[in-house]
């Protein structure tokens, strides 16, 4: 291959790193995500086995059920490395800045009702809590995961969850002052309806699978809370009854919930189409967390709306859950 | 004594910060090694925003010094008007 | 509750606060030792994670957006980097040597320290230590990536870039910096915190990145200048968190300042081992030299250095214990180092060479007690070899240290003619060391250290037996990737082009 830069022209050696070749050919100029992300936690020769539980490898692939001839199969559709993640987030939370600037020069909130404002407070805020649990499970997957493909995309999200924590402290701060983040951890560690899920946060914190904790938080937990909260209680409920302003101060979880459902998906898909003792597996925790998340999820729906209208709402996004289960190969 | 430095790139948007470091700590020493500027003083430093402000004639962020900033040395204290590097002994 | 009111004005540590420990909460329905389980067998104790202190208090929108402004910089160099030809801008091609260890060495490092940091930043039991943790290993993933991304375009001009993947893992002396990560990612996480965080990040980091990236500039590299700047600029966080989470420990309990001592003792040496990779860098690889690797050390090394341990002197923490060592090898180290690969060259995917009469001068000056006693007769021994149609080559294979994995090429700290060697043993098997200070390591932790995966014996050992070919295949070392400098293809390629260049 010739390349031109003015009259010079330089023969160029190699077309790409030979990992990059093997895994692709060299046909193509590999992509910076190719070249960020395949082939780059170390495989073997690993030193010392860690002090704090000797019977595991440094990296080891055994430490979850779900088996994979090569994890760098579980691709991230959305590409992200490190450039790529910081520079779309980066642009979300300008567009993020300038929605709260809006929010706050228009009064937004002091022209919103008040039982918008008090379904803001028992709902969303609380939900900053929920935010550090998975912000601690995407950690975990992160860091005992196998294949770069494969954590990378969870210390994003895991980064990510800790941003949703905090915009949804600020709109706290914006609604109630420090007094609503009070009383919303209030709710969180006391209050009835909370309680359930955060036993099972509690739970899910002690669970050491990183594909099971993957799956539950991730798949499972996300995909019945942001389409319940988000989409519907928020950007239709909400929406509703004068509360546009909440929908525009919480358009980055709804766009980010969106963004991921992609990547879970195709994770899920692939892990499945491996073997069907993973479809087994998967099937196992999705149906069981789904139909717990579900139950635990209706009393905070209760919060919004009332008796049957918070089943319907449940029932709902599980459904839609089960859909996406089923179309990345479950279930059949 | 022990000194404490602060290491920057050394750029058209470090020039200012450099010279608002000097004037707040007059015995401060600058030092020019290739494509970055250390400024170093005995046992504190202080990198204030107001004086950082008045030399760029804009507002600034304390934390926009994380984009060029190298390295620096001693305990660190940091909030929206000033960095404090400080050694105790 | 008191809706619509107006919000005080929170001042940043107070915003801080809410958006980060605020979220927390302290567990009810199980015991945190489940969702903690490993934040307690090292013997530290810990009364108040809240009692951390959070030195840059970075909200993630704040990350996110100064971040994407370093990546647009950084991304925007390397891309003009690769359109203009800008590898022809080094010095010269001797250049190359010290960005090919670099990627072999010191990136895979980054990698290690990305996900060792989402390990501790799970298993701390406080959310001040684990957001401070997170970010980190969310910076470190940062490095790796753009140092492979900067090194790409080398890649596709020169030999000795191409396998670095399989190379981390099989060629000998990448075993040096694995060898190291590998021993902190295993220890538990307040050790690896004392290991990365703050005797790597605090004490050493800034002899690896600050005067070596100014090198580079220097010499003519603006993609890697500019990966190890940007990269520095998140080090400056990290390296504050090094600090904030030593004095977290001492100030915690006690008992815990001699387990930190330890540690400190321990994890300074095997920085200084791994360093003296960095001292050839600097001493021999950089064609236009900034400063010393001794001009180095005294700066970032003993200035920084005694202003930090006398800091800490309050707390009961003293200097680490072979300092004295460190000081005493320092005028040595880059030459010894040098002539080891230098001999060694038919097994390294990168060029070594013979210093030039300037060079000479230049290694004279700087180090005017050792350089001409005891190391230039060794170079002009390789030299007369060479003129002699010879070539300085040792085809022994080295003896490797059990702990640092260096070849056993260092000498006695107070007798620079004599070759320091140790041996320990345990359960009825010898052990080697380079110096007092690994022999200490092993000796602390043996039944760690003897699971250590030496590189040279795997050589001797089925399948490959001793066969060097066979070796070469398996890590995969093309034979033009490895040797002299002054025969190299490199050398040939980019002399041609920077002609064409030049004469256009």
């Amino acid at each position: 291959m010739q390349i031109d830069v003015q009259t010079v022209s330089i023969e160029q050696k190699n077309k790409a790193f030979s990992h990059l070749i093997k895994r692709f050919g060299d046909k193509k100029i590999p992509s910076r995500y190719q070249e960020a992300s395949y082939d780059l936690q170390a495989v073997e020769n690993l030193h010392y086995r860690p002090t704090w539980a000797p019977e595991q490898e440094l990296y080891d692939p055994n430490l979850s059920k779900i088996r994979m001839n090569d994890w760098y199969d579980l691709k991230d559709p959305r590409q992200f490395y490190y450039s790529t993640y910081t520079l779309n987030r980066a642009k979300q939370q300008e567009t993020m800045e300038s929605n709260f600037k809006t929010v706050e020069t228009l009064g937004l909130i002091e022209g919103m009702p008040d039982p918008v404002l008090a379904i803001v407070q028992d709902v969303l805020i609380p939900l900053r809590h929920v935010n550090y649990a998975a912000n601690l499970n995407n950690t975990l997957v992160c860091g005992y995961g196998y294949g770069t493909v494969f954590t990378q995309p969870c210390v994003y999200h895991a980064m990510d969850n800790l941003g949703i924590a905090q915009y949804l402290s600020r709109l706290g701060l914006m609604i109630g002052d420090v007094e609503a983040l009070e009383a919303a951890k209030q709710d969180w560690m006391d209050s009835d309806a909370w309680q359930p899920l955060r036993r099972s946060l509690e739970d899910l914190l002690c669970v050491r699978d990183p594909v099971e904790v993957f799956i539950k938080q991730n798949f499972v937990l996300d995909g019945l809370l942001y389409p319940l909260v988000f989409q519907r209680i928020v950007d239709q409920n909400l929406v509703e009854q004068g509360g546009s302003g909440i929908s525009i101060l919480t358009q980055f979880m709804t766009n980010w919930y969106l963004e991921s459902v992609r990547w879970m998906d195709s994770v899920v898909k692939t892990m499945a189409a491996e073997s069907a003792e993973n479809k087994a597996v998967l099937e196992e925790w999705i149906d069981t967390a789904a139909n717990h998340f579900t139950s635990v999820l209706l009393p905070v729906a209760g919060l919004a709306v009332a008796g049957n209208a918070a089943d319907d709402l449940v029932s709902d996004v599980h459904d839609e859950l089960m859909k996406r289960a089923k179309k990345a190969g479950l279930f059949k | 004594m022990s000194k404490v430095f602060i290491i920057l790139q050394a750029n058209e948007e470090t020039r200012s910060i450099v010279d608002a470091i000097e004037q707040d700590n007059p015995d401060a020493e600058v030092v020019h090694e290739p494509a970055m500027v250390k400024v170093q003083a005995e046992g504190h430093l202080v990198v204030r925003r107001e004086t950082i402000e008045e030399e760029i004639g804009r507002e600034f962020d304390m934390q926009e010094l994380n984009i060029n900033l190298i390295t620096l040395s001693g305990n660190v204290d940091e909030d929206e008007d000033a960095l404090t590097l400080t050694w105790n002994s | 509750m008191d809706i619509k009111k107006t919000p005080k004005k929170l001042n940043v540590k107070e915003k801080y606060r809410l958006m980060t420990r605020d979220l927390a909460w302290e567990p009810s329905y199980r015991d945190e030792k489940e969702i903690y389980p490993y934040v307690d067998y090292e013997g530290i104790k810990v009364h108040d994670w809240s009692k951390w202190e959070d030195p840059f208090r970075l909200t993630m929108d704040a990350y996110w957006k100064y971040q994407a402004e370093k990546e647009r910089k950084y991304y925007a160099i390397i891309d003009a980097h690769a359109q203009n030809n800008g590898h022809l801008n080094v010095t010269d091609a001797r250049y190359l040597t010290a960005i090919k260890l670099f990627l072999q060495g010191i990136s895979p490092g980054e990698y290690s320290a990305h996900r060792g940091f989402a390990r501790v930043g799970r298993e701390f039991a406080g959310v001040g230590p684990q957001v401070a943790c997170q970010m980190q290993s969310i910076d470190e993933i940062r490095h790796a990536q753009t140092q492979v991304h900067a090194m790409s375009n080398y890649n596709k001009f020169y030999n000795g870039f191409k396998d670095f993947a399989t190379q981390r893992d099989r060629i000998w002396y990448t075993s040096v910096p694995r060898s190291f990560f590998d021993d902190a990612m295993s220890a538990g996480p307040f050790e690896f915190l004392i290991a990365i965080g703050f005797s790597f990040e605090y004490v050493l980091t800034n002899l690896l990145f600050v005067p070596f990236m100014s090198g580079a500039a220097y010499n003519g590299d603006m993609a890697t200048c500019t990966f190890g700047f940007s990269a520095q600029s998140d080090e400056a966080r990290h390296m504050t968190l090094g600090l904030e989470c030593i004095k977290f420990m001492l100030e915690q309990d006690p008992d815990n300042i001699p387990i930190v001592q330890k540690w400190i003792d321990k994890w300074f040496w095997r920085g200084c081992r791994l360093l003296t990779l960095v001292a050839a860098m600097m001493d021999y690889m950089l064609p236009k030299r900034v400063m010393s690797w001794r001009e180095a050390w005294n700066i970032y090394g003993v200035e920084n250095g005694n202003a930090l341990f006398r800091d800490l002197a309050r707390y009961g923490i003293r200097p680490p214990m072979h300092w004295d060592d460190v000081e005493k090898s320092i005028d040595h180290t880059s030459h010894q180092i040098m002539l080891g690969l230098y001999q060694w060259k038919f097994g390294t995917a990168f060029h070594s060479w013979t210093p030039t009469d300037s060079d000479i001068e230049w290694l004279k000056e700087k180090y005017p007690t050792t350089f001409e006693k005891y190391y230039l007769p060794r170079w002009e021994y390789a030299i007369a070899q060479k003129e002699a149609g010879g070539e300085y080559n040792n085809f022994g294979l080295p003896k490797l240290c059990q702990t640092c994995q260096l070849p056993c090429l260092f000498t006695e700290p107070d007798d620079p003619t004599q070759l320091a060697h140790r041996e320990t043993e345990y359960e009825g098997e010898k052990y080697h060391f380079c110096s007092d200070g690994c022999q200490h390591v092993f000796e602390q932790e043996p039944e760690k250290y003897i699971q250590a995966w030496l590189p040279m014996p795997a050589l001797m050992q089925a399948p490959l037996k001793g066969d060097l070919a066979a070796w070469m295949e398996w890590v995969s070392l093309e034979p033009t990737a490895a040797g002299e400098y002054a025969n190299s293809e490199d050398k040939a390629n980019f002399e041609k082009w920077r002609k064409q260049v030049s004469t256009d």
